[in-house]
């Protein structure tokens, strides 16, 4: 709507909402209430061994449950492919540009969805070792965002072949 | 499997999901709701003389583009409606209110929009209506507020 009420009305915004009640479930539950405490929780596919993260209950390539115990894993990986966005997003606070990252983490067979901090964006690389950096223990919820960011570690990087298959 | 215990229970959350969008007007309709703003309600006249509200840009038997603006009255007529018994949260009104179709005085079609009418034994087709207009606007369809019975003996 027009803010000035000497113009011409030329544009309409229309808001459309949804408010809904999510239930996570079981299996994002146990995910997230470890989140909490500083633990990434994933889930071993009985049949080919593979390690879910996060865990959504059940092996979409053979539709199977995950059931088994839990697999711990670190707060480090490599970076499996990223993008540099700078287009803002009325939902994304951060300042802009960001380098948003797919991270694999250390025993993780699927990449997880984050941002690269303490790194310049000509520096971000694919295979680039990187660890969590952490809110302050006191601040953890059961939410994906007790992770602020990633951070380099400085380590050598990954061998693109140790993450070829999750590009 | 051991029974599921409260601690393994399900997180449940509330979450809104929003994209607003905007809609650009063009010339017809950008009259349409600047008059709205200034209380006024325009309709568009048709190469056989009869008018529409709200407006279009193009005639709908012919395709042929028009744009001669008529403004009409604030009052008219309920030509068709619906009770609703129980609004939900994004529809116009916090209680009870009528969907009409009110065709106003000057007008030849009917315009869908919303009688306050207190209580569904209120509402009858071809009862007068009257907009009332909302405070402050903003430049649309809600810069009316509803229509009211009118229930004076001409309806103004």
């Amino acid at each position: 709507m027009s803010e000035d009420a000497s113009e011409a009305v030329e544009l309409l915004r229309i808001p459309v909402e949804l408010d809904y009640t999510y239930s996570a479930g079981q299996s994002a539950s146990r995910f997230l209430r470890a989140i909490a405490e500083g633990r990434l929780l994933g889930q071993r596919c009985p049949v080919d061994g593979k390690v879910y993260f996060p865990t959504r209950g059940s092996c979409p390539q053979h539709g199977v449950p995950t059931a088994g115990d839990p697999v711990e894993l670190p707060d480090r990986g490599c970076i499996v492919t990223y993008s540099i966005v700078r287009v803002p997003s009325e939902n994304i606070p951060l300042e802009l540009p960001y380098i948003a990252v797919q991270v694999l983490l250390d025993g993780a067979d699927t990449v997880l969805m984050h941002v690269l901090g303490e790194s310049s964006l000509e520096d971000v690389h694919m295979g680039m070792r990187v660890q969590a950096v952490w809110r302050p223990r006191g601040e953890w919820t059961t939410s994906i965002g007790n992770i602020l960011y990633f951070k380099p570690t400085g380590e050598p990087d990954a061998p693109y072949d140790s993450y070829r298959e999750h590009i | 499997m051991a029974p599921v215990s409260d601690s393994e229970s399900s997180l449940v959350t509330t979450q809104r999901l929003a994209y607003t969008y905007k809609r650009s007007l063009g010339p017809v309709l950008s009259q349409f709701f600047t008059a709205l703003r200034e209380r006024r309600i325009l309709g568009v006249r048709r190469p056989d003389g009869s008018v529409m509200v709200p407006p279009r840009e193009y005639d709908p038997d012919s395709g042929e583009a028009i744009s001669e603006m008529v403004e009409v009255s604030d009052s008219g007529v309920v030509k068709s409606w619906a009770w609703v018994h129980a609004p939900r949260p994004a529809q116009p009104l916090p209680h009870p209110f009528a969907y009409a179709l009110i065709q106003l005085d000057g007008a030849d079609t009917p315009l869908l929009h919303v009688v306050d009418a207190g209580a569904e034994e209120q509402m009858q087709t071809g009862m007068r209506v009257r907009a009332r207009w909302a405070e402050p606007r903003g430049g649309g369809i809600g810069d009316i507020a509803a229509f009211e019975p009118a229930t004076g003996a001409t309806g103004e």
